[in-house]
């Protein structure tokens, strides 16, 4: 690979996510909410405290936040912020900084989530490939039906018939949280706060399976369908080689080429992914903080959690680039 | 050409009959086909598209898929360790079988090879899976051996398939049908998505490693002219049944059945550029086949009795094998007009 190739590749990436923070900087500020006020408004009716002089302290605080400079001067404020690291104050968790926010809420995020889309990405892969093999029994290729239709179903409301049923009426396992509060006092290393953890991420993560890995299996199906008639399958079973062995190496490994790309899209963008269902069991995670920032227009919030959001998709469609010769030999940059 | 006709045969096919079962209906793509190989003997199968050549081809190697069944038939191969009939094997005896003592060269240029692995590994993979026993260097030897053998260069074998030209590619198919030293080979179509320059090396190299090993050939094509330059005999089929078997000389200059004479006449050649005589009609459907011969329809020697009957195969004095009403009346009465000069026929496909 030459390094030109590579060079190139990271500047686009670097210029895909100045565009797309660039889009978010903006974005939010079409809206008439203003952020500072909301705060107020909120302590106002949690509290019943009003100020005498609640537009000077208004005025005060978008000062500090440097909310009353022009637009583009704030974004380019921001801008310089966040190349020296700085993701700023979060309005309405004032005097907590953005970057301490994310940290506490990211790990939660992607516990659940990595490890949900890895495990989707693997059954639904599996149940794909086997849907289309000829040899598998009828069961196995009909399982791909019932789980296109669960994929039709918002994960969200997949969540909300299993809080119901698993754990409301059955009440097998926890309603919502990340682990018990009662219990603990916060996270811990200690194994029954890991299995605490574990209970509690069933039904989030089920929700989350369940909803996609219907997509998974069409998709690997699909090229399934193709590879398992290419010539090159059947001469494999004209050499005498074991099943096994065209399944894997002859079958699975040509099909799976997008199934590839597809997954690193989707870690990508695992920051996003469980927004609603992170909200919906009340999971401490990066979807909660995310959509509390935005009910309150929390710039900075939204900035911080959208600029990961980024680099994440960014970063992981550079890498699979950069890595899809190993998988496809065909795709080479540079000279061979 | 090392070809013994007179040795017990290394191939017999009797009665091979393969049935699609449709939704439109029962298709008999291969009808009672029997024939025999010499040990050595390069056999050229020809015929219309559609005819059961290469359905042929699948069944001896056990590849038909459902809808499509082995209805009966035995295709007995002689080996080292006695006769095998392959349709009486069971799965994992018939997957032993593959390559090691039937194998079969597939159009390659195209498509053939993984393109996710390196020729060498597909190499290995093949004697992986009959001869485990082997060491990876000794693997790595034969392999190699069999890529010089089909002129290629040892370097090859760490090479993508995306990385060879079509030709190389047929090479390589072919490198690996010769891996076990099978004792009959059958190539289909090997080189028809080949140019012409490429298609003649090709043909000559598939011959070479066929007579270094011994092997038998089938080859499956459309090219008379190639058939004419290399094989031994020549078999046509037409809608399913074998219809002539005959030396490939005798064959083009005095073809027994009137289908052999139409493809021969179709033929374009040196000293007629001319217009040339196509077949009349259609290759019928196998849903719906004429009564009788099938080819009685678009025959123009069609007698009465060969819409009724299905003719007999018989086999002539000197040798010949031909299914036909002219010929029932077996006597030394064998001689339908030549149709063709030989040595034009040798260069016609040249032009």
């Amino acid at each position: 690979m030459q390094l030109r190739y590579l060079l190139q590749r990271l500047a686009f990436m670097v210029f895909v996510i100045w565009s797309a923070i660039t889009l978010l900087f903006f974005l939010p500020r079409l809206s008439p909410i203003n952020p500072v006020r909301e705060r107020f408004a909120e302590l106002q009716r949690s509290t019943g405290w009003a100020p005498r002089d609640m537009e000077r302290l208004v005025k005060v605080y978008e000062v500090k936040f440097g909310l009353n400079k022009p637009l583009l001067e704030q974004y380019a404020d921001y801008m310089a912020s966040v190349l020296r690291g700085d993701l700023g104050f979060s309005i309405m968790r004032y005097p907590r900084t953005v970057s301490e926010l994310i940290a506490q809420a990211l790990p939660w995020t992607i516990g659940l989530l990595l490890v949900t889309t890895l495990l989707t990405f693997a059954i639904g892969t599996a149940i794909g490939a086997l849907a289309a093999w000829p040899r598998s029994p009828q069961w196995v290729k009909g399982m791909v039906t019932p789980l296109v239709v669960l994929a039709a179903v918002p994960p969200y409301l997949l969540g909300l018939l299993l809080i119901y049923f698993v754990a409301f009426r059955a009440k097998l396992l926890p309603l919502g949280g990340a682990y018990t509060l009662g219990r603990f006092t916060g996270p811990e290393l200690s194994l029954p706060f890991i299995l605490d953890v574990a209970r509690h991420a069933v039904l989030p993560a089920l929700s989350l399976i369940l909803a996609s890995v219907g997509f998974w299996a069409l998709g690997m199906r699909g090229m399934g369908v193709t590879v398992q008639g290419e010539d090159y399958v059947l001469f494999a079973e004209h050499k005498g080689l074991k099943l096994g062995r065209i399944f894997y190496a002859y079958y699975v490994r040509n099909a799976i080429l997008p199934q590839v790309t597809a997954l690193a899209l989707a870690l990508g963008s695992i920051v996003s992914a469980g927004i609603l269902v992170e909200y919906l069991y009340g999971f401490p995670g990066l979807g909660s903080l995310l959509n509390s920032a935005i009910l309150a227009n929390d710039f900075f919030v939204i900035y911080g959690i959208g600029l990961i959001t980024i680099v994440a998709v960014a970063v992981s469609m550079t890498l699979v680039d950069l890595l899809y010769p190993l998988l496809d030999p065909r795709i080479r940059y540079g000279t061979r | 050409m090392t070809m013994n006709q007179n040795a017990a045969p290394t191939l017999r096919v009797s009665n091979l009959r393969v049935t699609y079962y449709t939704d439109a209906g029962r298709v008999t793509a291969v009808n009672e086909v029997s024939f025999a190989l010499a040990p050595g003997e390069r056999l050229g199968l020809v015929g219309e598209s559609g005819c059961g050549k290469s359905t042929l081809a699948l069944a001896l190697m056990r590849m038909i898929k459902p809808p499509g069944r082995i209805e009966s038939g035995s295709a007995i191969v002689r080996t080292d360790k006695g006769e095998v009939d392959l349709f009486a094997l069971d799965e994992e005896d018939m997957r032993r079988a593959r390559l090691s003592v039937i194998s079969y060269i597939p159009q390659g240029a195209m498509n053939a090879l993984n393109p996710v692995l390196r020729v060498g590994q597909q190499m290995i993979d093949a004697l992986q899976a009959h001869v485990p026993e082997m060491s990876y260097q000794a693997m790595r030897e034969r392999a190699e051996q069999a890529l010089e053998s089909v002129e290629l260069k040892r370097s090859v074998f760490n090479l993508y398939p995306h990385e060879l030209s079509g030709g190389m590619k047929q090479r390589v198919c072919i490198a690996i049908g010769i891996l076990l030293s099978p004792r009959v080979i059958i190539a289909d179509e090997p080189t028809s998505a080949l140019d012409v320059v490429v298609q003649r090396q090709v043909m000559e190299t598939i011959c070479k490693v066929q007579a270094q090993i011994g092997a038998s050939l089938i080859l499956i094509g459309h090219d008379m002219g190639l058939m004419a330059q290399v094989m031994h005999r020549v078999a046509v089929m037409y809608a399913g049944r074998l219809v002539e078997v005959s030396p490939v000389r005798a064959l083009f200059t005095r073809p027994l059945h009137p289908y052999t004479q139409a493809l021969i006449q179709s033929l374009p050649r040196l000293d007629n550029r001319g217009v040339f005589r196509g077949l009349p009609g259609l290759a019928p459907s196998l849903l719906r086949l004429p009564s009788g011969c099938a080819f009685h329809p678009r025959c123009a020697q069609a007698m009465a009795v060969c819409a009724q009957v299905v003719p007999k195969p018989i086999t002539t004095a000197d040798g010949r094998f031909v299914a036909c009403h002219l010929h029932d009346s077996v006597d030394s009465d064998l001689t339908p007009a030549p149709v063709l000069q030989e040595q034009s026929h040798a260069n016609a496909p040249a032009a």
